[in-house]
């Protein structure tokens, strides 16, 4: 398949380097102020290495990107709240297209599902989103072939930054403000991790999950959430005096999204450490299942969105 | 019920306790209750169901006064009877919560009261961690006892006093616990 892939963060750029080894092509590559576009296929190695050296991946508009010949839109661009722009504009256009749409991006799903699906109809392309919850665990695939029907409730750890952070805390008797600290030196939080620490990036994978599951219509403004960026280590030491401790839990149910800081058994499958991710479906025949694996990342992502791709052919 | 000079009153407890499949294995389980002056209130026998290790879980109310629970529980144990708990009846349900903040400096004996009067909760245990401070953040952890089917009703309880007082509650997911 021929790709145009918008964005050209970690996970652009993985997906870029990726695709040639799942028999792909790549038209186009874009950033948020340049392209390199080629329906004859682009040089992934050059227009990195410009973007590397000039801070542009070529010499095309990034519109261009999104104009010219491709099979499917890979949209990496930085999830954004509220109207989801530009990344539901780029959903759209593709889908008028009638080209199909792979999604990095959480905006679309999150926030504007119900449209999203209303283009999709209209639409002779299809638009997937496995990246979008829990990484490269195949969570949203997992989901589609056991029937959304069939699957009472879904639940778990979807922030690594967050998860990386508690475990530090309770494993070192470590503050908050010191670990996240560390979590930066290690690359394992960005410079900004509002989102990651304050349930927000949980809260859109849950509302997505949500989605999925059930009718649709959820966005962001329904979840609750709370974060982790208040607890003290005492909270943790608290915890684990009682053989317990705390994760940063994410919960689509029948009755909403709900996502917030909550006392689990120590050596319990939700209490996964370090940066992993894991997922629990509530299956109504097969009682539970456990998905868990690398839930953030380049290369990790890119390879749902990967993944995806080979599932519209 | 009635009152002893040996102090504490009646009460009923459950005894959950684990059988080898063996003949006779019941009534031996149930002699050091009856030899300690406990009262035998029901059994609970689930002969169909096994534990992972291929016993019976055997539940045992009985009513019995403080140190008789604790006569009993120990020859339990003595005559190779794995004992998994032994609790208070009356709430036959345990939540754990944290609550996070000023705990201290909010009235913290208020907020037990609170949660006892709004959501019929028995406090069993607290547990508090200051750091730095009683007037700085602190955690408590509260162990909440309460009837059968109750934990939501204490957990909301708990929520309520906690907003109140600007305090963050650490919930658990219980609901997840056994079952695999």
């Amino acid at each position: 398949m021929k790709l145009a892939i918008l964005g050209a963060g970690a996970v652009g750029r993985s997906v870029a380097e990726l695709a040639g080894e799942y028999g792909h092509e790549v038209a186009a590559l874009a950033d948020s102020t340049s392209a390199a576009v080629d329906p004859g296929g682009i040089d992934v190695e050059r227009a990195l290495a410009e973007k590397a050296q000039t801070g542009r991946v070529g010499a095309a508009a990034p519109e261009d990107a999104l104009g010219t010949e491709y099979d499917a839109l890979v949209e990496a661009t930085p999830t954004t709240l509220g109207d989801a722009q530009p990344g539901f504009g780029h959903v759209r256009t593709a889908l008028e297209r009638d080209r199909n749409v792979v999604l990095a991006n959480k905006g679309p799903v999150a926030e504007r599902y119900d449209e999203l699906r209303e283009l999709e109809r209209e639409s002779a392309g299809s638009v997937r989103f496995e990246a979008t919850v829990g990484g490269a665990i195949p969570v949203l695939s997992t989901i589609e072939s056991y029937d959304p029907a069939t699957i009472t409730a879904a639940r778990g750890v979807l922030n690594g930054t967050a998860n990386f952070v508690l475990s530090r805390m309770a494993a070192e008797g470590l503050g908050y403000e010191h670990v996240l600290a560390e979590a930066q030196d290690l690359g394992v939080a960005e410079a900004d991790p509002s989102f990651d620490v304050d349930g927000t990036d949980a809260a859109l994978k849950c509302v997505i999950l949500a989605n999925v599951l059930g009718t649709g219509n959820y966005s962001l403004a329904d979840a609750e959430v709370e974060g982790i960026d208040e607890l003290p280590g005492s909270a943790l030491e608290l915890a684990a005096e009682d053989g317990r401790t705390i994760r940063l839990i994410g919960e689509a149910t029948p009755e909403g999204v709900r996502v917030g800081p909550r006392l689990v058994p120590e050596n319990g499958t939700l209490a996964v450490t370090g940066t992993r991710n894991i997922v629990q479906l509530e299956t109504e025949h097969a009682g539970r299942l456990n998905l868990s694996g690398r839930g953030a990342g380049g290369p990790e992502t890119a390879t749902a969105v990967l993944a995806d791709v080979n599932r519209l052919e | 019920m009635s009152d002893d000079a040996s102090g504490g009153e009646l009460r009923a407890h459950t005894v959950r306790l684990e059988l080898v499949d063996e003949p006779g294995e019941l009534l031996n389980a149930l002699e050091p209750i009856a030899d300690n002056g406990g009262n035998l209130l029901s059994i609970f026998h689930e002969r169909g169901s096994l534990t992972p290790r291929g016993h019976i879980p055997v539940e045992v109310d009985l009513e019995c006064l403080p140190h008789q629970l604790d006569a009993i529980v120990a020859d339990l144990r003595e005559s190779g009877v794995n004992v998994i708990r032994a609790g208070t009846e009356r709430y036959g349900e345990e939540v754990t919560v944290l609550l996070v903040g000023h705990v201290v400096e909010t009235d913290f004996s208020e907020t037990l009261s609170t949660i006892e009067s709004d959501a019929a909760a028995s406090v069993v245990d607290v547990s508090l961690s200051a750091p730095n401070g009683t007037s700085d953040v602190s955690s408590a952890r509260l162990r909440l006892a309460t009837e059968p089917g109750k934990t939501g009703e204490v957990t909301e309880a708990v929520r309520e006093v906690a907003e109140r007082k600007d305090l963050q509650v650490v919930e658990p997911l219980t609901e997840l616990e056994g079952s695999a």
